[in-house]
């Protein structure tokens, strides 16, 4: 009996919530003195202070933004690199992404790698609209999040620096050389957040806890 | 974790106006805005109480890390955590807590700590100032000297005598709010250092509260001062590290820079060894002061520990500070170079929260103590 009513009178369709993933990568941090190696195979690594890159600081920053919009509801960071990168995705959790994904990888990693292996998490996670960074202050590559866009056949809204989304679109406003250009785009997309599309918060205590466990 | 976004805020927010702060004798009143919903006032304090639940080692750290900045930002925070909020997580009673802590913890109001009064310092059991019982209210009367957080204070642990026959058994603790009719403060005090924290005397003229503004029993006030103290020990040590670290930093730096007799300083051994002994006190006052917060967060007894630890740092801030002037030379006279302030600011740790000769009393009555 009971059933048959549910069925008769289905509860109303709830407005789908959208999921944001962010990438971060592990770099040098801007302020040291980067130094070569003595036998000029790459960069000094050992020892020298790491940190997110700025850009992907500031991604995670435009999610957690939408996250307190209630425009999005579940953020999920994603690094890829080694063991320590997860200290790198600790500090998105700490800023106020949900979960985090580490997918392990020593060495170097190519923009057309590092987007394959996003597809790869987008295609499990599903997220209506992937952060990236415009670059990463060490390879200042400027690649990943457009062949990302390009591997899923998403739109892109590269070098953000006002973002606004409502009624699963994204209107982007981009810093190109000519000055401020505005596109608009359907959801899902991919968009790459550039230096003045906010200021990163500082994370809290309370969420530092929370991001250690 | 905490230790990098702590130096990042300190790099960002602190360390670039501490100078004009001090110089221009103004409360970071910004600064100290942001780090409330930061978690920085309440660092240990239960998060059920607005605090962020975290061990006294990460305040050690995070103390550390905002002095390395401004040093006068650092005492205004831990005279908040230590001196202000531990009282009443240890004696408050849940009610109390509500009111008087939560706000507190969570940096929405600020708070001191009223034990010294102008003829009585180090002798901390000769209050003058006194509580007397009339009805359902307390009266106070009497006058605090040097006290930090004083003039923006929301809210202040008072110490006052309510039987003098009791002598230290006959002080007891209230909380006081301002604006509470009968409190006033004096006019800020003109100091040498941390000048970005604002310190007066707090004054009771027939001051009325409510008995429930009364901080654990009557007489348990010296007690209560006494294990405050204790913990406060910890945050300036851990501020007087951040200063002595700050000093280092500068210094070396500097080092590498200037160039006398044909190359930088760096290379004479003159320097190298200040730089050298400077390292060294800072890392073993560190020791001390993670030790103490250690015995702490293990539940243990840690009075000595924390005497050792703000003795040591306390004067290995003045070392340091006092070494780096000599490493910049003329251009550490100046107030173009932060080491100046840092000389200054570090003079204070030797003094407050118990004197390097109280200090050494309370070392000593320990070690005498295990002797028996």
């Amino acid at each position: 009996w009971p059933s048959l009513l549910f069925d008769l009178y289905p509860p109303p369709p709830q407005a789908k919530r959208m999921r944001a993933l962010v990438a971060v990568k592990r770099v040098v941090d801007y302020a040291v003195k980067i130094r070569v190696k003595g036998d000029k195979s790459g960069v000094e690594t050992a020892g020298v202070k790491m940190s997110m890159n700025p850009f992907c600081e500031i991604a995670v920053e435009e999610a957690v933004r939408l996250k307190e919009k209630k425009v999005v509801e579940e953020i999920v960071a994603v690094s890829i690199g080694p063991k320590q990168s997860a200290d790198t995705l600790r500090t998105a959790l700490a800023m106020g992404a949900d979960r985090a994904v580490h997918i392990n990888h020593d060495g170097i990693l190519q923009p057309l790698a590092v987007a394959k292996l996003l597809k790869a998490v987008v295609d499990k996670e599903s997220p209506d609209v992937v952060f990236v960074g415009k670059q990463a202050i060490d390879d200042d590559a400027n690649q990943t999040g457009q062949m990302l866009a390009g591997l899923l056949g998403w739109p892109q809204g590269t070098f953000c620096s006002k973002l606004e989304i409502a009624d699963k679109k994204a209107t982007v406003e981009r810093e190109v050389d000519g000055g401020i250009e505005t596109v608009s785009m359907g959801l899902p997309a991919v968009i790459t957040a550039d230096l003045r599309l906010n200021d990163p918060r500082y994370a809290t205590l309370p969420n530092i806890m929370k991001a250690k466990k | 974790m905490l230790r990098e976004m702590c130096r990042s805020f300190a790099d960002t927010e602190l360390a670039p106006n501490a100078g004009k702060w001090d110089q221009e004798h103004t409360f970071p009143a910004e600064a100290v805005k942001a780090m409330g919903p930061m978690g920085l006032m309440g660092v240990s304090q239960p998060t059920e109480y607005g605090g962020s639940g975290m061990d006294v080692m990460s305040y050690a750290i995070a103390i550390e890390e905002i002095s390395r900045g401004c040093a006068g930002t650092g005492v205004i925070m831990s005279a908040n955590n230590s001196l202000y909020c531990d009282p009443l997580r240890m004696f408050g009673t849940p009610e109390q807590n509500e009111e008087w802590l939560t706000p507190f913890a969570s940096g929405e109001k600020l708070g001191c700590f009223a034990l010294s009064e102008p003829s009585t310092g180090s002798d901390a059991g000769a209050q003058t100032t006194v509580a007397t019982v009339d009805g359902d209210h307390y009266v106070l009367n009497g006058t605090k000297n040097w006290i930090t957080n004083g003039p923006q204070a929301d809210g202040a642990v008072v110490f006052a005598m309510t039987d003098k026959t009791k002598k230290n058994k006959g002080i007891s603790a209230f909380l006081v709010a301002k604006g509470t009719p009968g409190f006033s403060t004096g006019k800020p005090e003109d100091k040498l250092g941390i000048r970005a924290s604002g310190t007066c005397s707090l004054i009771f003229e027939n001051c009325r509260i409510p008995k429930s503004s009364l901080l654990g029993k009557e007489g348990e006030g010296f007690k209560i001062a006494m294990k405050t103290l204790d913990g406060g020990r910890i945050g300036i040590g851990a501020q007087a590290l951040g200063i002595a670290q700050a000093s280092l930093d500068a210094a070396a730096g500097y080092a590498h820079e200037r160039k006398a007799f044909g190359a930088p300083i760096a290379k004479l051994q003159a320097i190298q060894f200040k730089l050298a002994d400077m390292a060294t006190k800072i890392e073993a006052s560190r020791l001390l002061v993670w030790r103490a917060a250690q015995l702490k967060d293990a539940g243990e007894p840690y009075s000595k520990e924390a005497a050792m630890a703000k003795l040591h740092a306390s004067e290995a801030a003045t070392f340091c500070a006092h070494q780096a002037i000599q490493i910049f030379g003329g251009y550490g006279y100046v107030t173009d170079y932060p080491v100046e302030r840092y000389y200054r600011d570090a003079r204070i740790t030797e003094i407050y929260e118990g004197t390097s000769e109280v200090q050494r009393l309370v070392i000593a009555g320990a070690i005498l103590g295990e002797y028996k």
